[in-house]
């Protein structure tokens, strides 16, 4: 069974779908709609036997190089272009097929945003390698 | 007829800091000492079952002893030389989890090695439990222990070592989680009981009492969903009363001592929030005065302490009023002002002032900076929440 990683990005990728303020803006009941979404996404994902792990990332980003054998290693941490790729996260899923794959990420993609309206939010899907 | 007899493991992991303190104090390395007792304690499973022994602790010894001797053999064929057992040394076992805490919590190991060897030689537990609590796979963390026994290999181990460091393992252990197959927190009070058993110090009684004060309102920490509750919404109820009554006790007792120190200090602040019958019986102006007390603990704070005067701040924003509350964590913009805690305390200052818009801005910059997945959505709710009331109240005095 192939494995794929499905990304959620705080920002990048194609133009949204759907514009929406960042969660903290949203209706109290809208909030607790998407975090209950979020528990049940998981939940299916386990009884289906296809659940590996899931993980979400802060948003504070520093990009680092090494820099010589005798020199601190080279620093950035922002600012960074607005438009920049930034990954919030991941599922990894164990799944029979890459359809299985597309479908569980359209799963994700429509969970309830502003007005229990769905996201229509683009989800980044990645094979991994054996 | 021995069908029946089921091994404590309990009761065996109990002997693991005396059977290892044993063994070291009689000269042999922490290292394979340590090794050994891990061999012996399978032994011990596999072979209790069917002949129970008559004194568990000897046999452990003894079993852990042959061991050793067995590796040394086959050590001494290799190198070619042949080394004399010393002889044991009944030692008095009553301060043997000290000595052994003392090892673990050797000040040149890292705190995450520290932590983890502390769980296994005093705590007793298997690489495996110690690996699920950490979420780091098996493996990894049988290197990070063998790399923190080499470490200690050349260290002189018989010299009293720092108690602040135990105390501060100890307590980093009950913080780590709640959250894995394993109940470190309960396993952080197991070790303090075993440290109070060991010391006088009344600092160990202060931690085992703060542990206990805070463990009492876990099972209120979390709804059925699995949200955070903050403490003035819990269901005071489900409170542990009778770990409330005993770390009452225990840091009575401590206090009588009349040698205060930064947990005895936390744990009568707890001790202060337990007590209230709701949130708005809370003693504030008393837990103040313990929070003046522990800031004076440190010559600068705001540096040293940080976490202290962020405390603090909150109990000035309900003595004195949310605006002084927020001019006292002002001071800490400097040193917190990236970590999710600081803004979270703005907010909920903020929000005791009366002031639910600024309390969602200050709740969304927290959010943005939590590391943790449950905090990180319960401070979104939070903002969410504030805003929601922020608009309700500008559409109402329109």
């Amino acid at each position: 069974m192939p494995k794929y990683l499905l990304l959620k990005h705080y920002r990048g990728g194609p133009e949204p779908h759907r514009a929406v303020p960042p969660m903290d803006q949203w209706a109290p009941e809208d909030v607790e709609a998407h975090l209950a979404f979020l528990r049940h996404v998981a939940e299916v994902l386990e009884e289906r036997g296809e659940y590996v792990g899931a993980q979400a990332l802060v948003p504070a980003r520093t990009w680092v190089r090494y820099s010589g054998p005798d020199a601190a290693p080279v620093t950035t941490d922002g600012p960074h272009p607005e438009t920049s790729d930034l990954v919030a996260g991941w599922y990894m899923i164990d799944v029979e097929t890459y359809e299985r794959a597309l479908e569980v990420a359209a799963f994700v993609s429509g969970g309830p945003g502003p007005g229990g309206e769905p996201l229509y939010e683009w989800i980044d899907v990645r094979e991994v390698m054996g | 007829m021995s069908e029946g007899y089921r091994v404590d493991e309990g009761e065996l992991r109990a002997l693991v800091p005396r059977v290892l303190a044993g063994l070291v104090r009689r000269g042999e390395d922490f290292d394979a000492a340590e090794d050994a007792l891990q061999e012996a304690l399978l032994d011990a499973l596999r072979v209790w079952p069917e002949r129970p022994p008559d004194n568990p602790r000897a046999w452990l010894a003894a079993v852990a002893t042959r061991r050793l001797i067995d590796a040394r053999r086959s050590e001494a064929a290799r190198r070619d030389r042949e080394e004399v057992l010393p002889e044991p040394v009944d030692t008095e076992s009553g301060d043997d989890t000290l000595f052994l805490l003392f090892c673990c919590c050797h000040p040149d190991l890292t705190p995450a090695s520290q932590v983890a060897l502390t769980l296994r030689a005093v705590g007793g537990l298997t690489t495996r439990e110690i690996a699920d609590a950490f979420f780091v796979p098996e493996a990894t963390m049988a290197q990070r222990i063998s790399r923190a026994k080499r470490s200690l290999r050349d260290r002189r181990l018989d010299e009293p070592g720092d108690l602040a460091v135990v105390l501060r393992v100890l307590y980093l252990v009950y913080t780590t989680g709640h959250g894995g197959r394993l109940d470190l927190a309960a396993e952080a009070l197991r070790l303090a009981r075993q440290l109070t058993l060991a010391t006088d110090e009344p600092e160990a009684r202060g931690l085992l009492a703060l542990m206990l004060l805070n463990h009492a309102r876990l099972p209120a920490r979390l709804d059925a969903q699995g949200r955070i509750v903050t403490l003035d919404r819990q269901d005071r109820s489900r409170w542990n009363t009778r770990e409330i009554a005993e770390g009452v006790r225990v840091l009575q007792s401590a206090l009588a001592e009349q040698r205060p120190g930064r947990y005895q200090i936390e744990a009568a602040i707890a001790a202060l929030h337990d007590d209230a019958a709701d949130a708005a019986e809370t003693d504030w102006p008393q837990i103040l005065a313990w929070y003046d007390d522990l800031v004076a603990l440190t010559a600068d704070p705001v540096h040293q302490d940080p976490a202290a005067v962020l405390g603090r701040a909150v109990a000035v924003g309900h003595v004195l009023g949310a605006a002084a509350g927020l001019r006292e964590a002002d001071r800490l913009r400097a040193v917190l002002g990236d970590r999710h805690r600081w803004h979270a305390v703005r907010g909920y200052l903020h929000e005791l002032g009366g002031d639910p818009a600024a309390a969602g801005a200050a709740y969304a910059e927290a959010a943005r900076r939590a590391t943790d997945v449950a905090e990180r959505d319960h401070l979104v709710r939070q903002a969410a929440r504030a805003r929601a009331e922020a608009q309700r109240s500008s559409a109402g005095s329109v």
